[in-house]
């Protein structure tokens, strides 16, 4: 943010005591006066009352009552976010603390400052968690989960879920319980139920606190996977676990039967998740495909129908992690084929603001509940209880490994299952779950404060140590690399070669269903989900075009060609040096012709008043075309230098052009090979930075010529533009309009060329 | 006709197991299926494996066989193709896809992806000149998308167009407007895939349990010293494997209820 970068060192320190300063300020009055305003208010009309006869109006009068709960509301939130922004002020701590970690401080003092005034300090409710801060935080894990490696190592992630939490489960209840029975702690009185119950509070790993920390220590992505997954998977896991154990402990006695039903309640309740998301995720999809009009709207779709199937999950007491997870995994694919690309930025920025806001809004009431619940420490429960998580954690993750290795092609090493055990953070879930325990229960207080401890060791210790930690275990990071479109062909490449070996050998594997999953889909549900016709597109290219319209984006912004491979190599570097002649007749042809396109585009540009700030007022897919137009322009002005020199025999023009225009890069990047693929030429259609001035048209009219005989050498062998079907071909394609390439097939623009 | 394999021959799949690194049970499934596919000869043709219906919608079949047929991929520094291959050259083919152990150090990590990633690159180089030319890269990326539709072979090109501009801009970094870029050497090659990770992705799971004793089973019959043609029998369970006994007393359990002897 330019604003903070001030020349002066202390000038950061002080912003932070400003903000300080403002929150204390602010956040003080709030609680402290909230019954002073309510007197206030009866004062004042009391007032009114007594002042009718004397004042006729009054002219100023407050009511705080009126806007109360949504000024609390946006307070916090601000305050959570000042919060945030302040960290970030002071480098070197955010470098060593989590952000975590500074919040739940924060929040602690927060919750102290507030019992110091005497108020009663606000607590995590489980309603406004459970159904407003959790679901933005998970569709947006959802949302972009990695498909590719969450796939191949589902089965692990599924084993680590479900018999990873199980074990957790019944280890620390039973262990605990045993303790409970020695009787020098003093807390005889809980049963096993109630243990049990416990331990499934407390075992499963938390998907909010694994993100919090993760995102900052940017690990291989294997390890990543495995240990998010695992956290949004065992969602169904905790969910029958708890309400197994508050059934049961509120009857007290358990059967055979009983569990029995609890395994089948397992499938029905993770099983019926995914289904309800999977079906609102269709419903997303399907649509998406007729938004082509209303494509303000888009962006709500989306969010809307993942909110309702997790409602509607929650509903049913289904796993409601579970279903978003699904309903944005199955959503992804159809939709961004679909929707513009406005609307892809609006989901992704929104998501990730919200995702932002929650996670900060959640570590900050932790902290607030921690001062503020009822709270019975016993040392033993609680140490023994910290330490159990650890201990079971670690001999769950390497008798689970020693399994799993058994089966994966990939084997997990010590390093991996050191940072996948160490990685099991608890956090608010947790918490929430112990909070809605009913008061009935007598140990409810202890657990509280035993699951807040878990939670506190586990942010604070292990997500401060486990930076260091990887850095000293050099632990494999997470590849910084951009996207190659040598490594999409390759991967797909590869999909396709593993799938035939695996077809030789004889028997199907992991690639043949793979295959067979990816032939339905493009049979028969893109057809329904995706609009127009871009379901016959295939992913490479797809991928290549998203490419394009990134680079033509950055591009516009920056003003110039960027830099991204900064090397002079071009075409004319891998081409052969064939340079089929285009005959005189011909090239005189097209010179006519294209000139007068390009008079008549200059009155179309000169209407539209063009600056570099406006660009994006116009309908972006045409903006962006024009972009990549004149990415186009400034190589071929480029090459025309070089041409010059070869080929001077064959024109007649001056070369009034040796360097390409100041500012302009000598750069060349793949995507200008785009003005050579069928069905996106672009017209010969320029527009320049600053208003055409006499001197520049002249030039530019001059240049034009050129390019046809240009054209005709990067057509390469192919284009022996001599014969003059290929010539008429080569032009016709060359008057077609460059549109989006995107989904967007119907905003082709109305072509002033195709007349000729 | 006895269904359980005869034992396999130890010698010979010493040998193999040393060169290839399989072990014996997965050496044994391989040549069983070896044998399927060539009709229980001794070499197999390309026809053998054109008959093969799971690679029938496989976009880039035509090169899988080829691989299978080359001679540079029989490690014996050949060159050039054959029109048949012995199960000793089969099995070394597809030794370039199993799995790295464990416990390799980060040597023998780096000469198992140069192994993956020549063969890789044999497959793209048809020549066999050493470097894949645009027309060759042009060829792959053709392939690639002939099966997923319509969108022609101008996209295709411009795909494989940029491809190869980024190969040789990250290659060779700065080159004059005259020179030339001849193709995508090894080490180019080997530069431009090193984040790919090939050693955990190009593997597939070799069987070491043989499964095919349940299905994939053949049946023939020998009259008069005359064997018929093979019927494949997709039900029924072999003769002396446990599951048969175990669905012969299951099937039987209602009875005894109701005879008392």
């Amino acid at each position: 943010m330019p604003a903070f970068s001030c020349a002066f060192p202390g000038c950061r320190r002080d912003l932070l005591v400003i903000v300080l300063v403002v929150f204390v300020g602010i956040g003080l009055p709030i609680e402290a006066s909230a019954p002073a305003y309510q007197s206030h208010g009866t004062e004042g009309s009391h007032l009114t009352n007594i002042t009718n006869t004397k004042k006729a109006f009054p002219v100023l009068a407050v009511n705080y009552e009126h806007v109360r709960k949504p000024f609390e509301i946006a307070l916090w939130i601000l305050l959570a976010l000042l919060m945030k922004l302040g960290f970030h002020l002071i480098p070197r701590l955010s470098a060593v603390v989590p952000e975590s970690c500074l919040l739940i401080v924060v929040g602690l003092l927060v919750g102290g400052l507030i019992k110091v005034i005497g108020e009663e300090p606000p607590v995590l409710d489980s309603q406004l968690f459970f159904l407003c801060l959790l679901p933005p935080i998970i569709l947006d894990a959802g949302y972009f989960l990695p498909i590719r490696p969450f796939t191949e190592n589902v089965g692990t992630i599924l084993v680590f879920a479900v018999i990873g939490t199980l074990w957790n489960a019944f280890f620390m209840g039973g262990l605990l319980y045993a303790l409970c029975q020695i009787e020098s702690v003093g807390l005889s009185g809980v049963d096993l139920l109630a243990c049990l119950l416990f331990g499934s509070i407390v075992s499963a790993v938390d998907p909010v606190a694994v993100l919090a920390v993760f995102e900052e220590i940017h690990i291989n992505e294997l390890v990543h996977i495995l240990v998010f997954g695992e956290s949004l998977l065992n969602d169904a896991v905790t969910v029958v676990l708890y309400n197994l154990f508050e059934e049961f402990s509120k009857v007290g006695t358990v059967t055979v039967l009983d569990v029995f039903l609890g395994v089948v309640c397992f499938f029905v309740v993770s099983l019926g998740g995914v289904l309800v998301g999977a079906i609102y995720g269709f419903l997303a999809a399907f649509t998406s495909r007729f938004t082509s009009h209303t494509r303000v709207i888009e962006p709500l779709f989306v969010f809307l129908y993942s909110y309702m199937a997790y409602l509607s999950s929650e509903m049913f007491h289904l796993s409601g992690i579970m279903a978003l997870i699904a309903c944005g995994v199955v959503m992804r694919p159809y939709v961004e084929a679909n929707i513009s690309h406005k609307s892809y930025t609006t989901i992704k920025y929104f998501l990730k603001m919200w995702s932002s806001v929650s996670e900060t809004l959640i570590f900050i009431f932790l902290g607030v509940s921690t001062v503020a619940g009822p709270h019975a420490w016993n040392w033993t429960f609680v140490i023994t209880t910290v330490i159990l998580c650890l201990v079971s954690r670690v001999l769950g993750v390497i008798g689970l490994t020693f399994i799993i290795n058994k089966f994966r092609i990939v084997k997990l090493t010590k390093k991996d299952q050191f940072i996948v055990a160490y990685g099991g953070l608890r956090g608010a879930i947790a918490f929430s779950l112990g909070y809605l325990l009913s008061n009935s229960h007598q140990m409810r207080n202890l657990f509280l404060t035993a699951i807040i401890t878990v939670i506190f060791f586990t942010v604070f210790v292990q997500g401060m140590t486990i930076r260091p930690l990887v850095e000293l275990l050099a632990v494999k990071k997470k590849k910084e690399s951009k996207p190659s479109i040598n490594e999409e062909i390759h991967t797909e490449f590869l999909d396709h070669l593993l799938t035939g070996v695996e077809g030789v050998c004889g028997h199907y594997g992991h690639y043949h269903w793979k295959e067979k999953l990816n032939r339905f889909n493009k049979t028969y549900v893109k057809r329904w989900l995706i609009a127009g016709e871009n379901f016959k597109e295939p992913e490479l290219i797809a991928f290549y075009r998203k490419m394009e319209l990134k680079q033509a984006i950055m591009m516009v912004e920056s003003g110039q060609l960027p830099s991204v491979l900064p090397s002079t190599i071009s075409m004319q570097n891998i081409q052969p040096r064939a340079i089929p002649r285009v005959s005189k007749k011909r090239e005189e042809e097209i010179r006519r012709i294209l000139r007068a396109n390009l008079q008549n585009n200059k009155q179309k540009m000169r209407s539209r008043s063009y600056s570099r700030h406006t660009l994006f007022d116009a309908d972006e897919e045409d903006d962006v075309s024009e972009v990549r137009l004149r990415k186009t322009k400034m190589e071929m002005e480029r090459r025309v230098s070089v041409m010059e020199r070869r080929m001077s025999h064959y024109l007649t023009v001056p070369a009034n052009r040796e360097s390409p225009r100041p500012g302009v890069r000598r750069v060349r990047f793949e995507s200008d090979n785009q003005v050579f693929s069928a069905d996106s030429f672009p017209t010969v259609h320029f527009e320049q930075p600053s208003p055409p001035s006499t001197p520049d048209a002249v030039s530019l009219e001059e240049e034009v010529p050129k390019r046809p005989s240009l054209k005709a050498d990067i057509e390469g062998p192919r284009g022996n533009a001599s014969d003059n079907h290929q010539g008429e071909l080569d032009y016709q394609r060359l008057a077609r309009c460059l549109s989006d390439p995107g989904p967007n097939k119907d905003k082709e623009d109305d072509d002033p060329f195709m007349s000729c | 006709m006895g269904a359980l394999q005869s034992l396999p021959d130890e010698p010979e799949y010493r040998d193999l197991s040393e060169k290839t690194g399989f072990s014996f049970e997965q050496i044994g499934i391989l040549h069983k299926r070896f044998k399927q596919l060539s009709h229980n000869e001794d070499t197999l043709r390309r026809d053998d494996l054109n008959t093969i219906p799971d690679l029938s919608c496989n976009p880039i079949r035509t090169q899988i066989i080829e691989a299978f047929f080359d001679k540079r991929n029989f490690h014996q520094n050949g060159e050039g193709t054959v029109q048949e291959i012995s199960f000793e050259e089969f099995l070394v083919v597809m030794s370039h896809f199993r799995p790295p152990a464990l416990d390799m150090t980060e040597e023998q990590r780096e000469i198992i992806r140069r192994e993956k990633l020549r063969f890789l690159f044999n497959m793209h180089d048809t020549d066999n000149d050493g470097t894949i030319t645009l027309e060759e890269y042009r060829h792959v990326v053709e392939e690639l998308l002939s099966r997923s539709g319509a969108l022609g072979k101008e996209t295709a090109k411009g795909i494989a167009d940029a491809a190869m501009l980024e190969v040789a801009s990250i290659s060779m970094g700065h080159m004059e407007p005259d020179e030339f870029y001849e193709g995508i050497t090894f080490e180019h090659f080997l530069k431009i895939l090193k984040d790919i990770e090939i050693e955990t992705r190009m593997n597939i799971r070799f069987l070491n349990m043989d499964t095919t004793n349940l299905c994939n089973r053949t049946q023939s019959v020998r009259v008069n010293g005359c064997l018929s043609g093979e019927l494949s029998s997709s039900t029924g369970s072999p003769q002396g494997s446990v599951f048969s006994s175990l669905l012969y007393t299951l099937y039987t359990d209602g009875c005894r209820s109701q005879y008392e002897n």
